[in-house]
């Protein structure tokens, strides 16, 4: 059995680490990216996600510079994302010293690219981000950091992105995300219950509690924003409280 | 003490070099025979496909320099993952052979076994010491390392496994045999228990 993963999710612009609400009205943090990592792994956290949310206007230059920083005193797995349009700019973040790439927009506009990083890296390697966002019963899948809605419903694309070769679903809740209001619950459930890869929760963590429901709900790992940056909770606070109510951790 | 790592184009080689670094060692990544040849301890990384593994290391022409280092001047020699996985005879994946320094089959997780898990195995998992190694010296406290992963080696030889982990069913996932070590997991990944996994195979005596 494998055990359940606590992640923080560290969203970049630039050289800065920033904050928002539902993907907007992103907030700048004081400290350095970098800073914010290496506490957490001092914190015990057993993952990095780095999601650069201007990469595809900017390039990612300042991504790879801070994941190979990051990667010379950060003994854990490290995710790095955002704007990764081809085989090429996966390459550069897996060069950098990130051990996966999540993709979002460039697989909805081009899902072969799911198959050709899985095969020429192996599918743990490839993480497919996916924003939702919930409109009448369903919930939709986003891209562009939340503003397009690619008129696909999140299940239907999670099967077909695991199809292609995800090896794991980064699946973000926009109408949590940013909120401290707990996950997205029955969307983690409807997505973990039908896809064969783990599938990591990220968007509306609090409290500890929040973990634990996530992981009830099926989650395989949380990722963990702003609870962590404005230090409402460390990763040794959610660790505990999830080892209390009988979750298997690291 | 000077550690080669060995670069044959498959897997992320600088958190290996950085971790054992902090962990007090020198390394140094090459795909360089001379270099391989020189060094005092030897580290088989790698992550991908076994076939692509096996056609670099024969393309880059180190299958020699391998066996003469390890099996004649009894190099130490740590693999990771899938550079652990080609020491064994033979793969399912991709249907070839390996270096054979293990009489072990690489296998996939058998999906009939395995419930509603999912595979690859992937996170943090307890490793269970299968036998008194410099490399387990606490064969009472079981550690956690990282996995990720769809196949595993199956030996043919008990006392070859080193350490085993459950996931669907219990597997083998380091091996070793007088210098030659291997281990399915990362420490390079593993936090704390990495951390002290390197400073024990910078310590190796075998």
């Amino acid at each position: 059995m494998a055990l359940k993963r606590i992640i923080a999710r560290l969203d970049i612009k630039q050289e800065r680490l920033i904050k928002g609400m539902h993907l907007e009205g992103w907030r700048f943090l004081q400290d350095p990216p970098q800073k914010f990592c290496a506490e957490y792994y001092r914190q015990g956290v057993d993952e990095i996600i780095y999601v650069d949310v201007v990469a595809s206007l900017y390039g990612r230059e300042k991504l790879t510079e801070i994941v190979k920083q990051t990667t010379d005193h950060v003994f854990v797995p490290i995710t790095a994302g955002g704007g990764v349009r081809s085989l090429d700019d996966a390459t550069d973040l897996l060069r950098s010293g990130a051990d996966k790439v999540a993709v979002c927009t460039g697989a909805i506009k081009e899902p072969q690219l799911i198959t050709e990083i899985s095969r020429r890296y192996g599918a743990q390697c490839c993480v497919v981000s996916i924003q939702a966002k919930k409109n009448g019963n369903q919930w939709d899948a986003y891209y562009d950091i939340g503003r397009e809605n690619s008129g696909r419903s999140v299940l239907d694309w999670a099967l077909e992105a695991v199809a292609l070769g995800a090896g794991e679903i980064l699946l973000t809740s926009i109408d949590r995300e940013g909120t401290r209001k707990g996950f997205d619950l029955d969307l983690i459930e409807q997505i973990s219950s039908r896809v064969q890869v783990p599938v990591i929760a990220s968007g509306g963590l609090g409290t500890p509690g929040h973990a634990a429901q996530a992981f009830q709900a099926g989650a395989d790992a949380v990722a963990v924003a702003y609870a962590l940056h404005y230090g409402l909770c460390s990763v040794g606070d959610i660790k505990e409280y999830c080892r209390n109510a009988g979750i298997p951790l690291r | 003490m000077s550690i080669c790592i060995i670069d044959y184009g498959l897997g992320n080689l600088a958190s290996i070099r950085n971790m054992i670094r902090k962990a007090g060692g020198k390394s140094e990544i090459s795909s360089d025979p001379t270099v391989i040849a020189a060094a005092e301890k030897l580290i088989l990384p790698g992550v991908g496909h076994f076939a692509a593994g096996m056609e670099n290391i024969l393309k880059s022409g180190l299958l020699p320099v391998l066996h003469e280092a390890v099996l004649e001047r009894k190099t130490p020699i740590l693999g990771i993952c899938l550079g652990m996985q080609l020491m064994a005879g033979h793969s399912e994946e991709g249907d070839v052979a390996g270096l054979g320094w293990f009489d072990a089959d690489i296998i996939r997780f058998r999906q009939e076994d395995m419930g509603n898990l999912k595979v690859p195995h992937m996170g943090w998992n307890e490793v269970k010491p299968a036998k008194a190694h410099a490399l387990f010296p606490n064969v009472d406290e079981p550690e956690r390392f990282y996995f990720v992963h769809s196949y595993h080696i199956r030996c043919n030889n008990p006392e070859d496994v080193l350490a085993t982990a459950h996931y669907g069913y219990d597997f083998t996932c380091a091996v070793s045999r007088k210098n030659i070590a291997g281990m399915q997991f990362h420490p390079e990944k593993s936090h704390r228990f990495g951390m002290g996994m390197m400073e024990r195979f910078i310590q190796w005596q075998p």
